[in-house]
């Protein structure tokens, strides 16, 4: 056992410290022990990168965790190129998230359960991302869902963010239904669940089905779909969407860390991961794609009309985790996996403005409610838009690298492939748009708030401004490792270091295309990109008159009804899930055959068994002369029996 | 260690018992100081059996025979092996924790209670290790009666009503098992001796009749759909001691007997009716779940809780297979650690609110945190998170019911999706959102009850984190029913 090991657990010693003694020894000083233990765990991970990027793949079993028959899994890691990709982005934002909460939690009660269930999330958020096998990635997976459902229910006296906590929890569970069932017949399947041998031997059962309720169903087919559900639970995707925008109740730090840049994207990581599964799967490699795309889609129009900065940002993570799937499914994992690197960085600052905004604005999210903040939070301001450049897809910041090469991948993937794409660079449009109305609205104008509000407007400490520069320095060079060949060599750099650096784990894709058609692409996106920033400028400057006519239009105005309310999604879910759940318990399963059909039968029992006795009692009257009728009686009958058999 | 340990383990509660006897029913700080020091000896008299018990070995370890009454070929013989020791080891952790608990909350007849208390721990021991049946018969029906007591006499408002209807289907199930072993005595050359039972073969038309009349024994102790309707009842109105020993010890007899009786003696009889058990336990899987969501009483939606777990249970058994009967077993230890720390928990807050209703609590979570902090260890457990116990005994189940029968294990594993909706509904109603002005006041857990409640917790995690110990001692033994059984 190497210092590596050292990565996950020393944050789950600062958990175990924190929930003993946070609430009695070190309430306000709690960040003593978490922030030092991640910082460490960022430096060994650091290291091991470092490692990793010299040719040192580590694959190493920890101890036999559970053992029963054939059945034998461990705890162990494995950290290979696409691990190390993973360890850079939940070590580095874990710490800023981190050193950032010590300013924005000052003061609150819960301080030190902040920071336990912090850690708790960084220590399962590595043992998902370094685990050798699929049993440990479940156990990663359902504890960052627990550390989510615990911060998402932070501030758990609010009905609404206890119910967000639940919902978010209850709505990965049907994901993890599937999943779960996935990782089982893995097991049936190969005989293990440890990584290296499942995706040695998947080549040898590549066109073998199985028979399940009475149909042939293509094994590699079923367990890569049963796998995906889990993804699409975790990572918001359509139709387990809708648990996402209502984690906003959590703190903004978690939004930033578990709900943007670490934990959502662990079913991009999870399927990039099992890409020797997906890959010989056509029908999931396309589910996986067309999902993505309308997600990403469907998504973005929603945040096009949200009031709410933080729903509009958890709109956009939905959309852009769409975009990440998308690579997958063309089989581009390598640009998804760069997508999920550069995301990271811009989306974290993105929520970490967005809490630096509420904090100097006493928790106000209506972006009507701000205006002209650019003057007052200049730091905030400027790292906000240097996020909403990176993630329009402007040349030059980190979203644009790896967001052209996903559209320009999907591109090349046929006649879908055409369509995906051209939904692809909508959504696109779509995002600088809404991107730049939180700029136009909050940050530019007039101010719209209270005087009191405004009177306490400040920039935010230190300790929170500067994780938001450092975040915004990543959300501008984290692309340059990634620049695409045909850029890298007119400007004489080596391009598309990241994805060499990946292909051992994810493979290249195959699709190859003409240097016009790729020019073309990019040349799109930039378009769309800039249209979108000049759009929403042009349609919210000054006090958004242009906007405001807009929606008077009938046909606009109803749509802006149905994307207000979000589709009407979980309206629907509340009719066709949670109303006849509760009826089938109270109506069909207590009230009719708990209580009207078996206590019935267990009471009735005895209650005959009672009355017949009632009768019976009534023979024994207590009258000589009734015995002896009866002894008579039956004496006689006996004599009778005899007679007649004998 | 050179003492007979199952016999000591059996009968010191039952010297305990005779000491309280004695003692003046004034004397109540003296006689719960008598029941713990009895009981927290008898844990440690039983801690031979965890650490010296040979996991390498299949059969009967810790074997104690006396002849007792020849005429009949009755013996006094106790052993256990892979499949019982765990029992044996969790009756004994679970007693001074009952007393612990009952320490404040029980003001009436406090003599007698402990008195039942410590005779049920003998008796439940005694079910465990009995090897044979009319031993095991006696023990049986001895932990009836003074549970019967403890419902009927220190329950709450309905403890008539439920100590009655506990009594009688237990007794009705029990009944015809005792025709049972009566007829296997005949048919299998006048013996009572379990193993000597089991090294027998019989005919098929035989097995199946004796397979039901065991069923009806155990199906009722489980409590298997449809004959679990007791169990919300006696779960109701026992007191928190009596609650938890029902879920944690008494229901595993059931199971238990499945596994010691049905599945050794009668294995052709028991492979055929794997469809209609794997169906019964599925049905009480997602039965038991989806009532737990319109439940208004704590106590009653852990009951309906267990009957969902319990499925869990009989579906990995009648798998028929390492994985599944291995992880029944140890979900019936996981069941009783969690579903016992449950029970103990709604006595905690039992004993400040004397309020059952989910809707007398809310905000609970701020008055007490540490309370809470228990409490969401457990809800967790109960439903299944890695890393906690309850995650390793369903996988394992759910494996080896996919195993089996791959509709039933894709059903078994919705139970995981309405597991965790009406833990944490109940868990959100309870301890989160505004307080409750009714909990205002309330003290956080003393030092009791943590140390009631800590060594579940331990185990909670160390099941989680390692189970290989506990999976261990079943390795071998299981081994060699799975074989029995092909």
């Amino acid at each position: 056992m190497r210092y590596y090991a050292l990565i996950p657990f020393l944050p789950l010693l600062g958990f175990l410290i924190n929930i003993i003694f946070g609430k009695g020894l070190l309430r306000h000083r709690a960040h003593w022990v978490s922030v030092p233990v991640v910082g460490l765990s960022m430096v060994f991970a650091l290291m091991t990168v470092g490692e990793v990027i010299s040719g040192n793949v580590i694959n190493e079993d920890l101890y036999s965790w559970v053992v029963s028959g054939d059945f034998k899994v461990s705890v162990g890691f494995l950290i290979d190129q696409l691990t190390a990709v993973m360890l850079v982005v939940v070590t580095v934002v874990s710490f800023l998230v981190h050193v950032y909460s010590i300013g924005y939690m000052h003061g609150d009660p819960g301080f030190y359960r902040f920071f336990a269930y912090l850690n708790l999330f960084t220590f399962s958020m590595l043992m998902l991302i370094m685990s050798n096998n699929f049993l440990q990635l479940y156990f990663g997976w359902e504890a960052v869902g627990l550390c989510s459902y615990l911060l998402i229910g932070y501030w758990y006296q609010k009905k609404s963010a206890s119910d967000a906590g639940k919902k978010a929890f209850i709505v990965n569970r049907f994901g993890d239904f599937g999943f779960g069932l996935g990782v089982i017949l893995i097991f049936l399947t190969f005989g293990t669940l440890h990584y290296a041998p499942v995706f040695e031997g998947v080549s040898s059962i590549a066109g073998k089905s199985i028979i399940l309720f009475g149909h042939e169903v293509d094994l590699i087919t079923l367990i890569a779909l049963l796998l995906f559900c889990g993804a699409i639970g975790k990572s918001a995707q359509i139709p387990l969407h809708v648990w996402l925008p209502d984690a906003m109740e959590g703190p903004t730090p978690v939004s930033a860390l578990i709900h943007a840049a670490t934990m959502v994207t662990a079913g991009v990581f999870m399927v990039a991961r099992c890409n020797p599964i997906f890959n010989l799967s056509e029908i999931a490699m396309t589910v996986v794609a067309v999902t993505g795309a309308v997600t990403a889609l469907f998504a973005a129009t929603i945040g096009l009309v949200q009031n709410d900065i933080k729903r509009i940002i958890a709109y956009s993570t939905i959309s852009q985790l769409g975009y990440m799937f998308l690579a997958c499914g063309v089989g581009a994992y390598g640009a998804g996996i760069f997508h999920l690197y550069t995301h990271a960085f811009f989306k974290a600052l993105l929520f970490l403005g967005a809490g630096s905004v509420m904090h100097a604005m006493a928790g106000e999210l209506d972006i009507w409610k701000m205006g002209g903040l650019k003057n007052k939070l200049k730091i905030t301001y400027i790292t906000m838009l240097l996020a909403s450049l990176s993630i329009s897809g402007i040349p030059g910041f980190a979203g644009f690298f790896s967001k052209d090469e996903i559209l320009y991948q999907t591109y090349l993937k046929g006649d879908l492939g055409k369509v995906l794409w051209l939904m692809g660079t909508v959504t696109a449009l779509l995002t600088a748009f809404y991107s730049f109305r939180i700029i136009a609205v909050a940050f530019h104008g007039r101010f719209r708030g209270t005087h009191e509000q405004e009177h306490h407007l400040h920039e935010s400490p230190p300790v929170m401004t500067i994780p938001l520069s450092l975040l915004a320095i990543g959300a501008v060079v984290a692309g340059w490792i990634g620049i695409p060949p045909i850029i890298g060599e007119a400007m004489g750099l080596h391009g598309a270091w990241f994805y060499e650096f990946l292909s051992p784990v994810v493979g290249h894709p195959h699709a190859e295309g003409s240097h016009s058609a790729e020019l073309m692409v990019m040349a799109l996106s930039i378009i769309v990109g800039i249209a979108g920033i000049i759009f929403a400028f042009y349609l919210y400057a000054g006090d958004a008159e242009r906007a405001k006519a807009l929606v008077t239009r009938p046909v606009l105005k109803k749509i802006h009804t149905v994307l207000w309310n979000k589709y009407y999604v979980d309206e629907f879910y509340h009719l066709i899930v949670v109303r006849p759940a509760l009826w089938t318990a109270r109506t069909v399963i207590e009230a009719v055959t708990d209580i009207g059909i078996i206590e019935a039968i267990v009471n009735g029992v005895p209650r005959t068994i009672g009355r017949f006795s009632e009768r019976l009692r009534t023979i024994q009257t207590g009258l000589v002369n009734h015995y002896a009728i009866f002894m008579v009686g039956a004496m006689f009958f006996i004599l009778a029996f005899i007679l007649i058999w004998l | 260690m050179g003492y007979p340990v199952l016999s000591t383990v059996i009968f010191l509660p039952v010297i305990g018992a005779l000491l309280l006897l004695l003692m003046g029913r004034r004397q109540e700080l003296a006689i719960k100081w008598c029941s713990l020091i009895f009981t927290v000896l008898t844990f440690i008299a039983s801690l031979p059996l965890f650490l010296n018990f040979d996991k390498a070995r299949s059969d009967m370890q810790f074997v104690e025979v006396f002849e007792w009454i020849p005429a009949w070929n009755i013996k006094y013989y106790l052993g256990v092996d892979g499949i019982s020791v765990l029992f044996v080891l969790l009756s004994a952790l679970l007693g001074p924790l009952c007393v612990l608990i009952s320490w404040h909350s029980i003001k009436d007849k406090v003599k007698e209670f402990y008195i039942a208390l410590l005779l049920i721990e003998a008796a439940m021991i005694g079910v465990f290790s009995s090897l044979d049946f009319f031993l095991f018969y006696v023990f049986w029906e001895a932990m009836l009666i003074p549970m019967y007591l403890i419902i009927g006499v220190w329950g709450g408002p309905r403890r008539i009503y439920s100590a009655i209807k506990f009594f009688l289907y237990t007794l009705a199930g029990s009944v015809l098992m005792l025709v049972g072993i009566i007829v296997l005595y005949f048919n299998g050359g006048h013996t009572f001796d379990i193993l000597s039972l089991m090294s027998q073969k019989f005919p098929y038309k035989l097995q199946l009749i004796l397979f039901w009349a065991f069923f009806a024994a155990f199906a009722v102790k489980v409590p298997m759909w449809p004959v679990h309707t007791w169990l919300p009842d006696a779960h109701t109105e026992a007191p928190t001691a009596g609650s938890v020993i029902l879920a944690g010890i008494l229901i595993k007899m059931g199971a238990y007997g499945f596994l010691r009786f049905s599945l050794p003696l009668f294995p052709d009889a028991t492979r055929a009716m794997v469809p209609v058990m794997l169906t019964l336990s599925v049905i009480a899987i997602i039965y038991g779940g989806v009532i737990c969501l319109v439940q208004s009483d704590l106590k009653r939606l852990i009951a309906y809780s267990s009957v969902s777990h319990m499925g869990f249970v009989t579906l990995g058994i009648f798998a028929l297979n390492q994985q599944g009967l291995e992880g029944g077993i140890l979900q019936m230890i996981n069941h009783g650690i969690v579903t016992g720390a449950l029970f103990l928990l709604v006595g905690v807050i039992y004993d400040r609110s004397h309020s059952r209703e989910i809707s007398h609590y809310g905000g609970v979570a701020t008055v007490l945190p540490v309370y809470a902090g228990f409490f969401m260890v457990f809800t967790l457990a109960s439903i299944g998170l890695p890393g906690l116990n309850g995650f390793i005994g369903e996988f394992l189940i759910i494996l080896g019911g996919f195993k089996a029968s791959k509709l039933a294990g894709a059903l078994a594993a919705t139970g995981i999706i309405i597991g965790a909706a009406y833990m944490l509904w109940l868990y959100q109603r309870v301890f989160f959102q505004e307080v409750n002005p009714n909990i205002k006041g309330y003290k956080d857990m003393d030092l009791r009850e943590i140390i009631t409640l800590a060594p579940l917790v331990v185990l909670v995690v160390w099941i989680g984190v390692y189970p290989n110990t506990f999976l261990g001692f079943m390795h071998e033994s299981v081994k060699q029913l799975v074989i029995k059984l092909q």
